[in-house]
């Protein structure tokens, strides 16, 4: 056999695309997480040390007690944009690892199956013809509309005469967005004060959310990601193809089901928490594979810390980039996204 | 062990409205080696991937020991029977070892995952397919005819009592294409009832238990080779005169197919 020394005879290890020691790149992710949860609850307009930050969490009174200016800015402002920044980013990463698995294609984002253009229809519909106003309200919107979505999009590629795949699911879930981008335009014209709120929920903030109304949709989230964790085999085994998948024993109807089912529960909820964000889910579930390559039991806790830190470092970024004002989240993480995928494309063709 | 019974009864299969596959009576002999030769688009494909209950018959059934393929449960059918597709697609950046390992999955439960003793079926599916040197390297940065091998160590891993091929051979020289036959004979002692796609009549005859030949979506002769295959049975089928040599060594025929340009 004409083979490199590089093979290892009969030994199933696993190949890892960078060729570090696992937990070297474990800490690393990790240290970057809580680095990135550092600066969240640091940085701002008011500017606070780390150790500051850490008292006002954990020993307000030497700071003056529960009234002093930055044990306010940092429990009642930034306490909750780092919790629901953690939240939001982490759900993002699992869904574009999901949405990347059943589709078999590695630029798949989670905005593929229509969640964000159905959760920006309800909002717009609820600003519009309802009044609804309440956070909570329209978080709740964007969660319907987001189910509505993608059970049209699912009734659409199910009904299809050669049976469901990938390409129509991903067909179907562009003709959709583009229906409900339109419609929602064709609401938001004739209508300018829904059109101003709008704008400011459509670019995606981590600001005016209370931690309240966050933490209860919070339980939407964990279902999400264990039905994602549940379904780390199937989707290893989906990347060998349909017919492979099926002679190994899966069911892959309810495979993609429960795989849009997934979807729709985090990024509807993540949307609902933090408007539309692009971006996080796709750079997300892409860097984790650049990481620890294809096996989804690797590839889910590694996306989610991803996606944390991104959504967490474009929030810190954004509040210092434009001062006095702030940048939202939505545009920063879109802004910082875009270089990186390409970055991240490169090198791993580098890696081949 | 004998391998349960693996049959198609009045089967007819095909694309939407496309019927591929015309009424085919089929009972898979257990225990041998079943090869299954015809002209492209005669609907030997779609045939397996009918016994490999990959598409539903539009009428008639494939029954396993009787029972219809389509109403036992996923899992144990996938104890029971593996299926290698033609082309099968690896995952970009997968490790050989790990393309392997996924044939061990029908016999791992949800929470009981990977076992010490899914490696030694690992290894020994590597072994057998001279391809355990392979084991740390990437799937996409091999050759073709290695590439193949590996596809047939993970149908191998799998351990299944049925084995269903479809041109496992197609990209191999004819050191690799013997080697393969050699690995699924040797399956074939072994108890486990193998079917399989190639397209070389040759090799087809010298292997093979049971010949079967499609032509038309329709089996239009099957048995031993040394009797199934005749100048009338490539000419029907391919539509191609040939000469048939019997093999000094083994006795099954060896087909010399004739170009309108020869001589008789």
């Amino acid at each position: 056999m004409l083979t490199s020394g590089t093979s290892r005879a009969g030994a199933p290890e696993q190949a890892r695309p960078s060729g570090a020691h696992p937990a070297v790149g474990l800490v690393v992710l990790v240290a970057t997480l809580v680095l990135a949860v550092a600066l969240s609850l640091a940085v701002g307009a008011r500017g606070t040390s780390p150790l500051t930050a850490l008292t006002a969490l954990l020993d307000p009174a030497a700071l003056g007690g529960p009234t002093s200016p930055d044990v306010v800015v940092i429990r009642e402002l930034r306490v909750p944009r780092t919790v629901i920044g953690l939240l939001v980013g982490a759900s993002l990463g699992v869904a574009g690892v999901v949405m990347q698995g059943v589709t078999r294609n590695p630029v798949a984002d989670p905005g593929l199956l229509g969640v964000n253009a159905g959760a920006a229809f309800a909002v717009v519909l609820g600003l519009s013809l309802l009044g609804v106003t309440s956070v909570l309200g329209l978080a709740g919107l964007a969660l319907l509309g987001a189910l509505a979505a993608a059970g049209l999009i699912a009734a659409v590629a199910a009904s299809a005469r050669a049976g469901s795949s990938p390409a129509l699911l991903v067909v179907a879930g562009a003709a959709v967005t583009a229906g409900l981008t339109s419609l929602t335009t064709l609401v938001l014209l004739g209508d300018p004060a829904a059109l101003d709120r709008y704008r400011f929920w459509t670019v995606g903030s981590l600001t005016g959310r209370a931690l309240d109304d966050a933490l209860a949709l919070t339980p939407v989230l964990a279902v999400g990601a264990l039905v994602a964790v549940a379904l780390a085999r199937a989707l290893d085994a989906l990347a060998l193809g349909d017919d492979v998948a099926r002679g190994l024993g899966f069911r892959l109807p309810r495979t993609r089901a429960a795989a849009m089912a997934a979807v729709v529960l985090l990024c509807g909820t993540a949307t609902a928490m933090a408007g539309p964000l692009v971006f996080v889910g796709l750079v997300g579930a892409h860097g984790a594979r650049a990481l620890v390559g294809g096996a989804h039991a690797r590839l889910l806790p590694v996306a989610a810390m991803l996606g944390a830190t991104l959504v967490l470092l474009a929030d810190a970024l954004g509040r210092v980039v434009t001062p006095p004002g702030e940048l939202e989240v939505g545009i920063v993480v879109a802004a910082a996204g875009a270089p990186l995928l390409v970055g991240l494309v490169r090198s791993r063709r580098v890696a081949l | 062990m004998t391998s349960p019974l693996l049959a198609a009864e009045g089967v007819t299969l095909g694309y939407g409205q496309r019927a591929v596959v015309h009424d085919v009576d089929l009972a898979v002999r257990p225990g041998a080696l079943t090869v299954l030769v015809g002209a492209n688009a005669s609907g030997k494909s779609t045939l397996v991937r009918g016994l490999a209950r990959l598409l539903h018959p539009s009428s008639g059934r494939i029954t396993l020991d009787g029972t219809d393929l389509h109403r036992l449960p996923t899992r144990q059918v996938a104890r029971t029977l593996g299926i290698l597709p033609q082309h099968p697609v690896a995952p970009e950046g997968i490790a050989v070892a790990d393309l392997v390992a996924h044939g061990r999955y029908p016999h791992r439960s949800f929470f009981r995952g990977h076992r010490s003793d899914d490696d030694e079926v690992v290894a020994a599916a590597l072994e057998a397919t001279d391809t355990a040197e392979l084991a740390g390297r990437r799937v996409d940065e091999l050759s073709g005819g290695q590439r193949q091998r590996v596809w047939v160590a993970m149908a191998l891993a799998q351990q299944p009592q049925i084995l269903l091929l479809d041109e496992p051979t197609s990209a191999l020289d004819v050191a690799h294409q013997v080697e393969v036959l050699d690995v699924l004979r040797a399956e074939v002692r072994r108890g486990t009832t193998v079917v399989l796609v190639i397209h070389d009549l040759t090799l087809a005859a010298r292997y093979a238990d049971e010949l079967v030949v499609m032509a038309g979506g329709r089996v239009v002769a099957r048995g031993e080779p040394v009797v199934t295959l005749t100048e009338d049975v490539v000419h029907t089928a391919f539509g191609v005169r040939a000469r048939l040599l019997e093999d000094p060594d083994t006795g099954r025929p060896v087909v010399l197919p004739r170009s309108a340009g020869d001589r008789e």
